[in-house]
């Protein structure tokens, strides 16, 4: 048997739809789910003689995420044609940019499952229009809604660095936050907002010599399940026709699959014998873009903290776990939210359960963001103190915040009205507690004995004056008084 | 002399842009093809060492417009010049992903 190891090669590329009001060379509405050519003009659907004119915010959007990517953003940018034939590509060439991209060489960090970061190189990120969409559902002919044509398309282009399908899916979930954090990009996977393609092949050490597989490009993913499997597939894939045939990689042989998400398997498309049949060339329309320092340093000022950041800073200033972290980051605002409410005075963990607990769920019934609900962060911070503070239980919490979003009354209010401050009065506790002591005989017996029955018996004496103070006392206050009168 | 765009280069060019030509018409764009790179050689001829590579022939830069919705057209507008329709879409002949395709 001879020895072999392999590694798991992988660059994405990435499209993100930019959340502009319009699209990129036109004054067309972009709209996900009209009725097909009703978002169409001479511009995007390739009438002759018409001029294109770029989207000024589309732009800054682009630059905006590449800094977030720490690329560099190049002081001179151009556009150029490519040209392909597609009955969805109206002019027969896509605006797209070639040999001046406007930024390049930026990283990206991802989390690893061992709480560590990896470090992914960008090598590039550039601004194009998307296509429009072809129906196939006529027998010989094809439909085509040139809705989509001209969206603004931020291609993302990474270096080989992920070693795992699990890191290609960290990738995407990243970049997604990022992108949402940055507000430049809805993200949405279900309306095509995001498509991945992953080009993947391995690197196999056979009795010490170096293999390396031909690159597989898997086209159009829209689900980070997808992104995760077709990768685990390929890789699969492609050892076991190492094994079989011993094929290594040739020059320009890199073959483009598809993903078939209900036989879970990439399909063969096509091989891509002509690399360089595009054709690009310089776009004679549009003038080029200049990037200069004070535009620049504008369009950095709009840069927020990033949720990655944001994560470690909440696990390490906040002590939180990482998966609370997570949570709490998963979307800007709540992030924000929480934050504010940490530094407003609450105590960090007791915020985060309330907020990722309860206001999580309230938020979802009511669509919108905890951020969005109509209560502060101070109001907030107050609520977690007062739980602090033993005046209120935290499961009674729940039902205050819940108060909080319906009334807009502050927690001491709702506290006050309702009567649900938590007893911390030892002499009234006191009193209960005998009162239970005197009514159970059989499980004060039961709690004294010391035997197994003991703890069960004491939950119950703790329940019976929970309950008789109608979940007011403070179970600290119980416990004590209750353990102390048991000997 | 060689030509500088062969039969096979003609051949390539319209497989990438669909055109179904035949043997004669790939002879005859070989030999009008090959005479216009000729001729836009002597372009070649030109000392540019001291010339800076040129982006684009107006000498201006960002030109940009606000992102302002503006009306789109009706669609019945859109499809009146397309020859073929289906409701409210485009219609053309299906085309395979052979290697096109961005
Ligand atoms: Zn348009």
């Amino acid at each position: 048997m001879s020895e072999l190891e392999y590694k798991i090669v992988v660059g994405l590329e990435i499209h993100v739809h930019l959340a502009t009001r319009t699209k990129m060379f036109c004054g067309c509405e972009l709209a996900y789910g009209e009725q097909a050519n009703t978002r169409v003009c001479p511009v995007c659907i390739g009438m002759p003689g018409v001029l294109p004119v770029m989207n000024k915010k589309a732009f800054e959007y682009s630059v905006l995420t590449a800094l977030a990517l720490n690329c560099n953003i190049s002081s001179f940018t151009k556009w150029d044609r490519k040209s392909y034939y597609y009955p969805d590509l109206p002019k027969n060439y896509q605006i797209s940019q070639y040999d001046l991209p406007f930024s390049e060489h930026g990283h990206i960090e991802i989390p690893l499952e061992d709480g560590r970061t990896k470090r992914i190189g960008i090598i590039r990120a550039h601004l194009e229009e998307d296509a429009g969409k072809n129906i196939h559902t006529l027998g010989n002919f094809s439909a085509i809604d040139l809705n989509r044509a001209g969206t603004p398309l931020l291609e993302i282009v990474t270096e080989p660095d992920m070693n795992s399908a699990a890191e290609v899916r960290t990738l995407a979930t990243q970049l997604q936050r990022i992108v949402r954090y940055l507000g430049v990009s809805e993200a949405d996977m279900q309306k095509g907002h995001m498509r991945f393609e992953p080009n993947i092949n391995l690197h196999i050490t056979k009795d010490g010599t170096l293999y390396k597989t031909s690159i597989s490009e898997v086209k159009n993913l829209n689900s980070f399940r997808a992104i995760e499997r077709s990768v685990a597939y390929e890789a699969d894939r492609q050892l076991d026709e190492f094994l079989e045939t011993g094929a290594t990689m040739k020059m320009g042989n890199k073959r483009t699959y598809g993903w078939d998400d209900e036989n879970q398997c990439t399909v063969l498309q096509r091989e891509k014998e002509e690399a360089h049949g595009y054709r690009y060339f310089p776009e004679p329309d549009l003038v080029p873009v200049e990037m200069n320092e004070k535009w620049l340093a504008e369009i950095k000022s709009r840069l927020c903290e990033l949720p990655l950041q944001m994560q470690t800073r909440f696990a390490g200033e906040y002590k939180l776990s990482d998966y609370d972290a997570g949570v709490l980051t998963a979307d800007r605002s709540t992030a924000e939210f929480f934050d504010r409410a940490v530094k407003a005075g609450g105590d960090a963990k007791r915020l985060c359960n309330i907020i990722t607990q309860t206001g999580l769920k309230i938020a979802n019934v009511k669509g919108c963001t905890v951020a969005e609900l109509p209560i502060t962060a101070e109001a907030l911070a107050k609520l977690a103190q007062m739980v602090e503070a033993g005046e209120i239980s935290p499961s009674a919490s729940a039902a205050i915040f819940e108060d909080m979003v319906n009334t807009q009354k502050t927690p001491d209010t709702i506290v006050r009205e309702k009567n649900l401050i938590q007893k911390n009065d030892a002499g009234e506790i006191e009193a209960m507690v005998d009162e239970v002591i005197a009514a159970n005989p059989k499980a004060v017996a039961d709690a004294t004995s010391g035997g197994k029955k003991s703890k069960k018996a004491i939950g119950f004496l703790m329940g019976q004056v929970m309950q008789k103070s109608r979940g007011q006392a403070s179970p600290k206050v119980v416990s004590a008084i209750l353990s102390k009168k048991l000997g | 002399m060689a030509k500088k765009i062969d039969e096979s280069q003609v051949r390539q060019v319209a497989k990438l842009s669909r055109l179904d030509l035949t043997d004669d018409e790939v002879a005859r764009f070989s030999i009008e093809l090959s005479a216009i790179v000729e001729y836009i050689e002597k372009l070649n001829e030109l000392d540019v060492d001291s010339v800076e590579p040129l982006a684009h022939c107006l000498p201006i830069g960002n030109v940009f417009r606000a992102d302002e919705i503006r009306p789109s057209l009706d669609t019945e507008a859109a499809l009146s010049n397309a020859p073929q329709r289906h409701d409210e879409y485009f219609k053309v002949p299906k085309i395979l992903d052979d290697n096109s395709g961005a």
